[in-house]
């Protein structure tokens, strides 16, 4: 086969139609592809709130609540979860800034005495084997059943209640940062979402 | 306040080279002397920033209103690709003695993935503007410049070691590459 | 016979000879960035392989109709279509290793060994040729990003492939699973792997 003369006009006519061809081929597969990643992504949302929430049968990724506080800079996603008619339970995004890598982004669920029913770690970039153990089951598991208004969510060395990670009490006070602040919001939001009858 | 703590972030605390491993290949390919590694860390800079600067406007202003974010990827790396051959065109013309400095490191820098990493985490950060991006890609390529100014004065003093045959070469480089990351560990936490 | 023989030098080359990590020093961005375990580093080295192989053969079967003077931009961007197709599919049927590879996945773009061989040997071999160096090559990507990872995974969670095997709350060397425990565990194995081709090429 003899190779393509340099001349300015094959040079132009291969490289459009590569990207002609690229562009279609990129395009068929974003159709096939677009559809799996938006429900993978609503689907793991229903997972993490069927986690920290009581029992519901509603869809709260569908009446999601954006909630624009000073507490935190973006505005802050609030999920209430329903039995029938009854408000079972709200799920609030916590999140803080002070971990030991940056941020820590954490989904706190509450019953509706404002008790502290699960909590599921959503983004984190601690130190591996030391900070992610906030992961686990043992660390979560003191805060279950906790309500914020008289369980001092500080780690113990700063006078509060909490049994920070061995070598990771910087995460240990970000994750408390953060369930303190999705209580703060949840408080005040969620007691007027309470009250509103829909 | 926020751009300090971006800036000392991205220079120490997350440092491109040593704990995101981007920009590994120029890392271990051009620090032999000091004098070479100043040139690369200039073209980075350069060409970073710049870089930063075009793709950040092309997914703001076109590629996220047209719903065109999964060509992302392809669009950025033909934009870095034009914009090294552009910039090493223009520096040519405009600024010989420039040219003589970065001429040879600029061929080299669209395949540095820490130009197209750089552009594509500039478009993750929080409450993201565009000086806001330049600034980090400004930041990132002083960290860029400091790993590498500081493992090629290392390298210079290895060149006297006496060392076991087998650890000469490559595994002695990532060896002390591994020590200066493990220094850098130590300012985690720092913002 | 020659033939058939030269074939499978080409395969093989590519794994030890010639390994794109250990000897090329090829990729070292992802080979340090993702291979915190044995996992990570498979899922990123078949996402490579599968790159390298669809360019390798696309720019085979046109390498004669790309006017010189413009065959790199075409490489890249045969390359970031493949990437970006690898990209999207992932993240649609494997979200979490999307998630663990993360930035590493739209870098397989500016890996130097795609390009590499895209230019260095794709251009200017028949497609079956092509198709053998890139499994080769891929093979040895894929090897030394599992055994890098599975290294560090052993030392720094006392697990491989997930399964533990130390007690729960053993102390295990962290240092492995952060960053500079990637540099250094790649220097060792380095040292080890050099040992080993010399040996056999005597």
């Amino acid at each position: 086969m003899a190779k393509k003369k340099d001349t300015f006009i094959n040079m132009v006519v291969s490289l459009f139609v590569i990207t002609i061809v690229a562009g279609l081929s990129l395009g068929f597969v974003n159709e096939l592809t677009v559809g799996p990643i938006q429900k993978g992504k609503i689907e793991r949302k229903i997972n993490a709130l069927k986690l920290v929430l009581p029992e519901f049968d509603n869809n709260p990724v569908e009446d999601v609540k954006m909630i624009k506080s000073d507490l935190a800079k973006d505005s802050v996603e609030m999920y209430v979860a329903k039995k029938g008619e009854n408000n079972v339970g709200t799920a609030v995004i916590g999140s803080s800034e002070k971990g030991f890598s940056g941020l820590i982004k954490i989904m706190v669920g509450f019953k509706s005495d404002g008790s502290i029913n699960n909590i599921q770690v959503l983004e984190q970039k601690e130190t591996p084997g030391l900070g992610t153990k906030m992961k686990d089951d043992k660390f979560i598991e003191q805060f279950r059943g906790k309500n914020p208004s008289e369980f001092n969510l500080k780690p113990t060395k700063d006078l509060g209640e909490v049994d920070a990670l061995t070598g990771a009490t910087i995460t240990t006070r970000a994750f408390g940062e953060a369930t303190q602040m999705a209580y703060d919001i949840f408080m005040k939001e969620g007691s007027t979402t309470k009250t509103k009858k829909d | 306040m926020e751009y300090i703590i971006i800036l000392i972030g991205a220079v120490f605390v997350n440092n491109i080279v040593l704990s995101q491993f981007l920009g590994i290949c120029p890392f271990l390919g051009v620090s032999n002397k000091v004098s070479t590694s100043v040139g690369m860390s200039g073209a980075v800079l350069f060409v970073m920033t710049i870089a930063t600067m075009a793709t950040y406007m092309l997914h703001e202003f076109i590629l996220v209103p047209a719903g065109l974010e999964y060509l992302r990827t392809i669009t950025f790396i033909l934009v870095i690709a034009a914009l090294v051959q552009m910039v090493e065109i223009i520096l040519k013309k405009v600024s010989p003695p420039l040219y003589q400095a970065l001429g040879v490191f600029l061929p080299l820098i669209t395949t540095n993935c820490a130009v197209l990493g750089v552009a594509i985490l500039a478009l993750g950060m929080e409450n993201a503007s565009l000086l806001k991006a330049v600034f980090f890609a400004v930041a990132n390529s002083i960290g860029f410049g400091l790993a590498l100014i500081l493992f090629a004065s290392i390298r210079e003093h290895l060149e006297l070691a006496d060392l076991p045959k087998g650890m000469k070469g490559v595994p002695i480089n990532l060896l002390v590459a591994g020590l200066l990351s493990l220094a850098f560990l130590g300012f985690t936490g720092l913002v | 016979m020659a033939e058939a023989l030269n074939q499978k030098d080409n395969f093989l080359k590519g794994i030890i000879k010639e390994n794109p990590v250990f000897v090329m020093l090829l990729g070292m961005c992802p080979t340090l960035g993702v291979t915190s375990s044995a996992f990570n580093g498979l899922g990123m080295g078949v996402a490579t392989l599968f790159v390298l192989l669809m360019s390798n053969i696309v720019v085979s079967l046109i390498k004669s109709q790309v006017p010189s003077k413009v065959r790199i931009p075409a490489f890249i961007i045969i390359i970031a279509s493949f990437v970006t197709i690898v990209e999207m599919v992932l993240e649609a049927f494997i979200p979490f290793l999307y998630e663990q590879l993360g930035i590493f996945i739209p870098l397989i773009v500016v890996n130097c060994l795609i390009l590499g061989r895209a230019e260095a040997f794709a251009s200017k071999n028949n497609v079956m040729s092509s198709i053998l160096d890139a499994l080769g090559m891929g093979l040895g990507f894929v090897i030394a990003l599992t055994a890098l990872g599975a290294a560090r995974e052993i030392l720094g969670s006392g697990s491989i492939f997930d399964i533990k095997f130390v007690a729960e709350n053993a102390n295990t060397f962290i240092l492995f699973i952060l960053p500079p425990g990637a540099f250094i565990a790649l220097a060792y194995l380095t040292v080890f792997f050099n040992k080993i081709s010399t040996k056999e090429a005597k």
